[in-house]
């Protein structure tokens, strides 16, 4: 079976690039594999899309998490040792 | 058009950066204590090198540049388990994802509609807990690497040198890792 035909034929393959896709541009081949694929498999056209809809999720979420974290301060007295422990630092020098 | 020298003011590190450090580092660990651990280091470490700045960059990008490659350390420490999994493992894990010969989806494995397209705010709110609850289950590998390339805007091969993995394994686990979370999406959603 010739490498096209693999992929073509291939879920797993398929679904692979569908995840590389996500993080790096695919290469002229490998674009034209996953498109050949999925215009045959539905299995794979349903991955692809909860796939994405999935990563959206995820990106949202981390989101979400980086908007909280940025209302956190540090209390004062944790910042308040900190800053003498940096100037006991200096005095060392 | 010549560029004003940045200079460094220990003296003030704390009022001026501490607040911010602190939640750039919980945005990509959220771990209130191993974050607090993380700014104390960072200043310490930069009070070291001091005499090596050289006044190219604000005293705040050389205080984070400092803070990103701790960060970068726990990734490495928290994955460092999976750089020993050999590409033949991982290939074999996911057998039972696809079937051996053909390589299409295994019966148990066919991804089911989870009707996630367009859900209602209280429905989304339901599913993005479960979607939490699924992403606690995924390797740390994952996570560190989901947060290097969409927070950072990493390049793969930045974060496989950091995390020293080959690429071939780097995809396998990124692959292994999203059939795992859609899978358990599947289970526990349905």
């Amino acid at each position: 079976m010739n490498h096209l035909k693999k992929v073509i034929y291939n879920c797993k393959q398929a679904t692979l690039l569908i995840e590389k896709r996500q993080i790096r541009k695919l290469s002229f081949r490998e674009s034209i594999e996953l498109r050949v694929h999925l215009a045959g498999c539905s299995m794979c056209q349903l991955y692809n899309k909860q796939s994405q809809i999935i990563h959206q999720m995820v990106l949202q979420l981390f989101h979400d998490t980086e908007q909280q974290a940025s209302t956190l301060l540090l209390d004062e007295n944790f910042k308040k040792e900190l800053q003498e422990r940096i100037e006991e630092g200096l005095n060392n020098n | 058009m010549v560029t004003e020298k940045q200079s460094l003011d220990p003296h003030n590190w704390v009022k001026a950066h501490a607040d911010y450090l602190y939640s750039y580092t919980l945005s990509r660990l959220n771990d209130e204590e191993q974050a607090k651990d993380l700014v104390q280091e960072t200043f310490l470490a930069a009070l070291e090198k001091v005499d090596r700045f050289e006044g190219k960059s604000s005293e705040r990008t050389w205080l984070t540049a400092i803070l990103k490659n701790k960060i970068i350390d726990v990734y490495r420490k928290k994955s460092s388990g999976l750089a020993n999994i050999t590409e033949k493992k991982a290939e074999e894990e996911q057998k039972d994802f696809f079937e051996e010969d053909t390589g299409h989806w295994t019966e148990a494995h066919q991804p089911l509609p989870l009707g996630i397209e367009d859900l209602e705010p209280l429905r989304a709110k339901e599913f993005s807990h479960i979607l939490q609850l699924c992403m606690q289950k995924l390797p740390a590998m994952w996570m560190s690497v989901f947060t290097m390339k969409h927070m950072d805007d990493a390049t793969t091969e930045f974060i496989c040198s950091e995390l020293r993995v080959t690429q071939a394994n780097f995809w396998v686990i990124i692959h292994r890792a999203k059939l795992s979370l859609r899978a358990c999406l599947q289970k526990n959603w349905i």
